[in-house]
């Protein structure tokens, strides 16, 4: 009799190992996964994004759904762990049977689903800046290449309003985005002209707090009687106490410019900015352009977040121009059918929140506008210089000889993310 | 009305051309875009009049405002005036004029020079320091006149230097030579890069010895200086490192329990001095805000005080004896500890700003720069360990803490309330813990994840100092912190990190107790 | 720090036939049941098992793999080390890099012979430590060699210089925390922050086919079977009682004559071993090894699965692996918000109300029973 009760207790402890069943999908809904971290050392950015996202499903529900139906956001917690991000999505695919997916931030999360995406044939919507280098056929990505951060940003700083910068530190954080932005800023500053000798590059791990010796050896460089510039690279936590050192040891805008590609308004609303007037950043949104649409859509996220103090930035417009292009591709192919949303995606516009109108291309990257922004003493960022017109992302960059070569567009005859000749013949 | 209109016209026709080339070029800077905004600073500069300066300083500072119809109005704290007749005015609608870094550079440039001819000495001084971080050329020909006129002797000699390094580029020898003889004593790192520029193209070979001279000169005193900055550094760094563990000091030193909820505790302390600022905001006159820091200390303490009593009493009690259990409990506590802050305050960063008189630094010689915070944050974490050491060694609580951590039983049987002591004891490793967040939140993140940053480090700290020895602590905070700033600058941030990891790995195979080693029977338990 | 083995001695020597009994069934649903349910039913219907849950199967079957190595120094030999995330990251790594040179010219850059991430840091060679990964059998062996080796050395001057209890736990964090901040390097040469990802195939079996998945999850199962039978080997032998001597009284075993050192050497290494070679059938399922694998807090929740499951007891830590894997797959997704009270909760109610973990309530349970009969 013990033996039957004990071979029932492993079977039953086995079988509990299965509570996942495969639940069966709703049919009168359409399901968007939200795949942000929201807690774990990335919750810091990426709930603001699932917020968003959750202000976007409940607009267009308000507004009578999608194809009829509700859309339903199915929100997990990949909890900045990378692997977990993996499985999430697996589960987001497989046993929600989600039709799209917003989420990811870091490149390494993106990376890590990225197999899952293509092996399942799902839908990713990536709405961060990062470094390029890449172009699959599963995800759509909404947020700036080097080409509209990086380049634009520099050649202000090298212009008569930017203050004719000289001299360069390059500081970032050591992983793949700022290695990739400081490659090819590099390439490019050597094709200007720019001397080895007048560029520093600094990395500095994840999360760095004690930055005394790298800003006192900023310091020392910007003392060698040219103009220099700071082009920060520095990853989300590092900055509070990179910013506030800066402000204390004195380095003024005016003497040494630092132009961050990573921080935002919402980085921002966490520190004291009243020492930090005039140092950039460099994005494709800023709140504080005034224009209908970015009016509207602060006065949007203020009340769905009732938070008359909340900020909005630059991730939220990649991430709201990702909804909007998603919903349009949708009604345009009349399926949530993934193949034909992808077909339905080429070419699709949708209003910038700040002026001119973003278009996705066919190397599922956007077109946008550059701004350029000094900090001011209230968190906002001030327009300073704009692109006249929107500037095409380039999912390879031209800068660095092994990617120079390649190019990325997923319609006939090209059909590949990363060929240096197109895959059929015309 | 039209009386009014011939009045003012009239007015203006008897207004003297200048005061109209005046209000011209204020309007001027409110133009379309910055070169015209640039001419128009440079225009108010050279015109001389008194009001100039006021107007350009609140501009730099971002006070200057300019209505839909054209007035240009300066913002203060009490109200709006028209830069131009002084009056009050109504701010209703006016815009701020952006400016950006050139033309704030220009603004700079052209306060100062105004300063150099101001009456108050301090504000020739501040004058004669801001022309000597950017000497131009043009500003040449004053700087000489107000040396000429200049009396106090710090300010004709910041005006001498400021001028030598102009001469640098001149084209008599004679007066290069002057030039570098007198930037010799200096210990700019600008004066020492303007010697190397010019030691680039100079034909004269005795201008050229003497500068060769000059440099290396300043050189050996910029690596001294750089060496009194790193052991700073270091002891920054050291005491950041101490005042994040000295709590663990308490809970797992002296009480034992490996403390996974330390970093937690940091961090409602941090969020605490957060609450605190925002109190002030709301209720307080702005006047006072410098104050909140003081205030949020103690009250930090309490917070935590009580949150590390209630843990005590309500978990950590029931374990004692299992200190790995321990470490999984209060794994589970800092879990919840984050999430609840995150629920409450939100994900995201939240600012909590250094107060004014935490802010900036003052300049020593050579470009190095002791900001206050840091200096601030030295001190109170001497002060903290010395209040707490004071404690241990001269109060009845401190008696009984440590007789309930050597013996138990035999402290219980002495009649010492052990429960109440425990409970106490952890309550002030924890309120401890609670004042470094509020002084962290001064260098760094307050946000959730904000323990977890040092948790680890708090670990190695108190490990390699010796658990339950304060001293060690202090020791050992301080030489992992110097250790890692002195190797920073060879092995770059990442590498001297590990290096320092290695280090105490490697050490703690020497002395298995640490720095400061208990001594006697208890330690074989 | 003194747990009785009466439960272990309890499961294992009078009770020996309900374990085995108990081990056949679980067994047979994992090789067989699962499996089966996996091919054989239409897609959709009730008894079927979807790919994804193989996926999320084989993945725990590797954490519980390492939970077992962490029970048998920790539960048996009574050393909590809290690096052992390091072991299985560097087995991991170890397998990662052979899939990686299996890509060859499959990269973005096209390169035969270089990972994409050195292309694109202008690496001109392979460096030396990359040498032999495209064989799978060097890498295999790596994968046990390199935590073995760094287990061996290390523990080799930490046991010789008798550092124990919390200074251990605290030096085996400062160890794989090193070698995170080092994996974090790009100049490394392992991939820094991304470390090694975009694996195609293993041994020319394409990953993303769901037969290679469950291949590789019935592999893993066999894996954990086995690693199951070696530890149970080795704590039932007389070296096993020894090691439970030096959990219980390090001082007295060592008065006695014998060696602690060359005991608790003896299950580091083992351990760190079993430890890499779960690592090793890990990544390939995950499809991506990068250092937050070294992170001390990876390490602490190792802990944390035998002491949730029972200590001492490798089916607690076997359960405990399952248990709180299971606890976080579905929390994160049904209570995205929430799942962190629960999971610390849970964490807070085993100390406090199940010292010996779940195996311990299983205990408790039937005590009860027997007194009632």
């Amino acid at each position: 009799m013990k033996f039957v009760r004990a071979f029932g207790a492993g079977l039953l402890a086995a079988a509990s190992l299965l509570p996942f069943s495969s639940a069966q999908a709703a049919e009168d809904t359409i399901k968007v996964g939200v795949l942000h971290s929201l807690s774990g050392t990335m919750a810091i950015s990426e709930t603001t994004l699932k917020d968003t996202v959750l202000m976007m499903v409940d607009d267009i529900n308000k507004k009578g759904g999608l194809l009829g139906k509700k859309v339903e956001a199915v929100v997990v917690d990949p909890a900045s762990n990378w692997p977990l991000f993996a499985e999430k999505a697996r589960e987001l695919l497989e046993k929600e049977k989600v039709a799209a997916v917003f989420g990811c931030w870091t490149s390494v999360s993106r990376k890590s689903v990225l197999p899952v995406f293509e092996q399942l044939n799902g839908m990713l919507f990536y709405p961060v800046q990062y470094e390029g280098e890449e172009s699959s056929r599963n995800v759509f990505y909404t947020g700036a290449a080097p080409n509209q951060q990086a380049i634009p940003a520099v050649d202000y700083l090298m212009s008569k309003d930017g203050g004719e910068v000289k001299r360069w530190v390059l500081a970032g954080t050591d992983y793949v985005y700022p290695r990739t932005t400081n490659k090819i800023l590099e390439a490019y500053l050597k094709s200007k002209g720019v001397k080895a000798e007048d560029i520093m590059i600094n990395y500095t791990p994840f999360g760095h707090n004690d930055w005394q010796t790298i800003v006192a050896d900023i310091k020392k460089f910007g003392a060698a009687g040219k103009k220099t510039a700071v082009v920060s690279t520095i990853n989300g936590d590092a900055n509070v106490p990179f910013y506030k050192e800066l402000a204390n040891q004195g380095i003024k805008a005016d003497q040494i410019p630092v132009v961050a590609f990573s921080v935002g308004e919402e980085e921002l609303a966490g520190i004291d900015t009243k020492n930090l007037v005039g140092h950039l950043a460099a994005w494709n949104y800023f709140m504080s352009v005034k224009a209908p649409e970015n009016d509207a859509f602060i006065a949007q996220w203020k009340g769905f977040i009732k938070n008359p103090k909340r900020v909005t930035n630059d991730p939220m417009e990649a991430t709201y121009i990702g909804f909007k292009m998603w919903t349009q591709a949708v009604q345009q192919a009349g399926t949530t059918n993934v193949d034909a949303v992808r077909q339905a995606m080429y070419g699709q516009k949708v209003k910038n929140l700040t002026g001119g109108t973003a278009v996705m291309n066919t190397n599922h990257h956007l077109s946008k506008p550059v701004l350029i922004g000094e900090i001011q003493a209230n968190g906002q960022l001030q327009t300073v210089w704009k692109t006249k017109d929107v500037i095409k992302a380039d999912a390879w960059s031209p800068y660095i000889p092994e990617s120079a070569k390649l190019k990325a567009d997923w319609t006939f005859p090209w059909v590949c993310g990363n060929c240096a000749e197109p895959k059929f013949k015309m | 009305m039209k009386i009014l209109i011939l009045a003012l016209l009239a007015f203006l026709a008897c207004a003297p051309a200048r005061a109209d080339e005046f209000s011209d070029a204020v309007r001027a800077l409110n133009a379309d875009n910055f070169a015209d905004k640039i001419a128009a600073v440079e225009t108010l500069a050279g015109l001389g009049d008194g009001r100039a300066a006021t107007i350009l300083e609140a501009m730099s500072d971002g006070n200057l405002l300019a209505t839909k119809d054209g007035a240009i109005l300066i913002q203060r704290a009490s109200g709006f005036t028209d830069a131009l007749t002084q009056a009050p005015a109504s701010g209703e609608g006016a815009e701020p004029i952006t400016v950006n870094n050139r033309l704030r550079g220009a603004l700079r440039g052209a306060v100062g020079r105004l300063g150099l001819f101001s009456p108050d000495a301090e504000l020739r001084k501040r004058a004669a320091e801001s022309v000597l971080t950017s000497p131009t050329p043009e500003s040449a020909g004053m700087m000489r006149r107000a040396l000429a006129n200049e009396t106090v002797p710090e300010v004709r000699t910041l005006l001498a230097l400021a001028l030598a390094n102009l001469d640098l580029a001149d084209e008599d020898p004679a007066r290069r030579r002057a030039a570098v003889a007198a930037l010799r004593d200096s210990s700019d790192p600008l004066s020492r890069g303007r010697l190397q520029a010019m030691l680039e193209n100079e034909t004269d070979s005795e201008v050229r010895a003497a500068a060769e001279k000059a440099v290396s000169e300043i050189n050996f005193r910029l690596s001294l200086v750089s060496i009194g900055a790193n052991i700073f550094q270091g002891l920054s760094l050291g005491s950041v490192m101490l005042l994040a563990a000295i709590g663990l000091a308490v809970t797992f030193g002296v009480m034992g329990v490996i403390n996974m909820a330390h970093g937690e505790m940091i961090m409602l302390g941090a969020y605490t001095a957060f609450v605190v600022q925002e109190l002030f905001r709301a209720f307080l006159p702005p006047g006072l805000i410098g104050w909140y820091l003081p205030v949020a200390v103690p009250v930090a303490f309490v917070v935590t005080f009580l949150v590390g009593v209630a843990l005590e009493r309500s978990v950590i009690r029931f374990l004692y004896g299992r200190p790995l259990e321990t470490m999984l409990a209060t794994w589970g506590i800092s879990l919840m500890l984050q999430q609840l802050v995150r629920s409450i305050f939100g994900a995201s960063n939240r600012e909590v700003a250094n107060p004014d008189w935490m802010t900036g630094g003052v300049d020593l010689i050579g470009g190095f720069t002791l900001t206050y915070n840091r200096v601030v944050i030295i001190i109170f974490c001497m002060a903290v360990l010395g209040a707490l050491a004071a404690l241990l060694r001269w109060s009845s609580f401190g008696l009984h803490m440590r007789a309930v951590t050597q013996n138990r039983p035999m402290a219980s049987a002495m009649g010492i309330p052990t429960g109440r002591i425990d409970a106490a004891t952890f309550g002030l490793g924890s309120g401890i813990a609670g004042m470094a967040g509020v002084a962290l939140s001064q260098i760094g993140n307050v946000s959730p994840n904000l323990g977890q940053g040092y948790i680890v480090d708090s670990f190695m700290v108190v490990v390699f100092g010796g658990v339950g020895s304060l001293w060690g602590t202090l020791v050992g905070a301080l030489s992992l912190g110097l250790v890692n700033k002195i190797l920073e600058p060879y092995a770059g941030a990442m590498l001297g990190k590990i290096l320092v990891l290695v280090v105490i790995i490697l050490f703690i195979q020497k002395r298995p107790r640490g720095l400061f080693a208990l001594k006697g029977r208890s330690v074989e338990s | 720090m003194t747990l009785h083995p009466s439960l272990s001695a309890r499961l294992f020597a009078t009770d020996d036939r309900r374990l085995w009994w108990g081990l056949g069934a679980a067994a047979l649903v994992l090789l067989v049941v699962i499996p089966a349910l996996n091919l054989l039913p239409t897609p959709g219907s009730a008894l079927h098992v979807p790919n994804y849950v193989v996926t999320l199967l084989g993945k725990y079957l590797c954490y519980a793999t390492l939970a077992l190595a962490m029970d048998l120094v920790w539960g048996y030999c009574g050393v909590l080390s809290l690096g052992h995330g390091a072991f299985f990251a560097l087995g991991g790594y170890a397998m990662g890099m052979f899939m990686m040179r299996s890509i060859g010219a499959r990269g973005v850059y096209g390169n035969a012979e270089l990972p994409d991430f050195m292309v694109f840091l202008n690496w001109k060679e392979l460096p030396w430590y990359w040498m032999g990964f495209d064989q799978f059998w060097f890498a295999a062996l790596m994968a046990l060699l390199v935590p073995g080796a760094l287990a061996f050395v290390f523990g080799w001057l930490a046991f010789r210089s008798r550092i124990t209890g919390v200074y251990l736990s605290i030096i085996t964090q400062a160890m794989t925390y090193a070698l995170m901040l080092a994996f974090f390097r790009n100049e490394m040469g392992f991939g820094g922050n991304n470390g090694l990802t975009d694996f195609k195939d293993i041994l020319g079996f394409p990953l993303a086919q769901p037969s290679t998945k469950l291949a590789l999850y019935l592999l893993s199962a066999l894996v954990l079977g086995l690693a199951f039978l070696l530890v149970r080997f080795v704590i039932t032998s007389k070296l096993g009682r020894i090691m439970m001597a030096v959990r219980d009284a390090e001082s007295r075993v060592r008065f006695l004559g014998y060696s602690p050192t060359h005991v608790k050497l003896f299950a580091f290494t083992l351990s760190a071993m079993l430890a890499g070679l779960a690592g090793a059938l890990y990544v390939p399922q995950v499809g991506i090894i990068n250092p937050s694998e070294f992170s001390p807090a990876n390490s602490i929740e190792i802990a944390i699965w035998v002491a949730v499951g029972g200590r001492g007891t490798l089916v607690g830590a076997v359960l405990g692996a399952f248990a709180v894997n299971g606890a976080k797959t579905w929390l994160t997704g049904a209570a995205p918000e929430l799942w962190l009270f629960l999971l610390g909760a849970l964490f807070i109610a085993v100390t406090l109300g199940l010292p010996k973990g779940l195996l311990g309530l299983w205990g408790q349970i039937r005590r009860k029973e027997v007194r009632d009969a």
